[in-house]
């Protein structure tokens, strides 16, 4: 059985950037896939791989992770694109979702800008 | 916090000498990072840097060979310092070597060293002053491991031009690799064989003037 487990941005929007990825990361070693609402800043995703390593042993391989984010329009008028851009520094960055799970349960995500699939690993 | 980080290279970039310049090879695990520091420095050096192999994780230090100095058509010179880097991973499994023929002991030495690798190229990050991403032509270059490497040179105004290796394989599609980053230069090369490495010289004086 795989388990998924969505968290609300806002329950990490209030969190200082280790907190947030140690929070992620708890919930992933409890052998559990996160659907995060909206994605992590970029330096949060370097840290977030950093602290996995930090973390990998036998048993913790490390994590699979993916961000599947709305293609952003090239043709969009400056105006939404300003508008887009402040509400992201003023609220986060909420728009797609992150998922990231386990490597001992997710083989690999496959995505392309169309289609996101999630290979489990096999049982052996 | 990012600002701040943003002042200090400006003004470390400001201060430092064109000879400090550090071009560091960064990418996923097995993309050709040491064969392309080797094809430099034979290229430019006669002699090679890093040992490679087709078991992921070979490279599991930072390498640094200073003072490279290569010259294009025009007679024009470019000195930096060549930083070659642990591949970055998400996931390390010790018993992923031991398919490719370790040993278990030596399997989870290696696996642990290459933990200690990814987190180096993480933090070298701040000191690089171009970047060549090297990727596989091959695999499908939609990675998360791939995006995060380019998105945080992005967030740090580090310049990137990107090497898809392997051109030589039939599986090779370097148009994927453009469509996936269309922002970036992206050169075909086969490090191994040094073809078209010309065009990626004459895209490192772009990127380092």
């Amino acid at each position: 059985m795989v388990t998924f487990q969505f968290v609300p941005y806002q329950e990490i929007e209030g969190l200082s950037s280790a907190k947030r990825i140690n929070k992620l990361l708890k919930i992933v070693k409890e052998n559990k896939i996160v659907l995060l609402q909206g994605r992590l800043k970029k330096e949060e995703e370097a840290d977030l791989i950093e602290i996995t390593m930090e973390e990998v042993t036998e048993k913790f391989k490390g994590v699979e992770l993916s961000v599947i984010y709305p293609e952003k329009s090239r043709e969009g008028d400056m105006l939404s694109k300003m508008k887009s851009g402040f509400m992201n520094t003023l609220l986060g960055d909420r728009q797609g979702f992150t998922v990231i799970g386990p490597a001992s349960i997710i083989k690999k995500i496959e995505k392309n800008p169309n289609k996101i699939e999630l290979f489990t690993q096999e049982k052996k | 916090m990012a600002f701040f980080t943003t002042f200090k290279r400006f003004f470390s970039r400001l201060f430092r000498s064109k000879d400090d310049l550090k071009l560091g090879l960064y990418g996923p695990p097995n993309g050709g990072k040491s064969t392309l520091a080797n094809r430099i420095c034979t290229d430019w050096l006669g002699e090679e840097m890093s040992s490679v192999s087709n078991v992921p994780h070979e490279t599991r230090e930072i390498n640094i060979k200073e003072n490279i100095i290569i010259k294009n058509k025009k007679g024009k010179q470019l000195s930096f310092n060549l930083v070659d880097t642990p591949g970055i991973a998400t996931k390390i499994d010790y018993e992923d070597f031991i398919k490719k023929g370790i040993n278990e002991p030596n399997a989870k030495k290696r696996a642990k060293e290459a933990t200690k690798g990814v987190i180096e190229s993480i933090k070298w990050l701040d000191q690089m002053d171009s970047v060549v991403v090297v990727l596989d032509a091959t695999i499908d270059p939609y990675s998360q491991v791939n995006i995060t490497i380019i998105g945080n040179l992005a967030a740090r105004n580090i310049p990137v031009v990107i090497a898809a290796n392997k051109v030589d394989l039939k599986k090779a599609d370097l148009d994927r690799i453009k469509a996936a980053f269309p922002q970036y230069e992206v050169v075909g090369i086969s490090a191994r064989y040094g073809q078209n490495m010309e065009d990626f010289y004459n895209e490192l004086f772009k990127l380092l003037k």
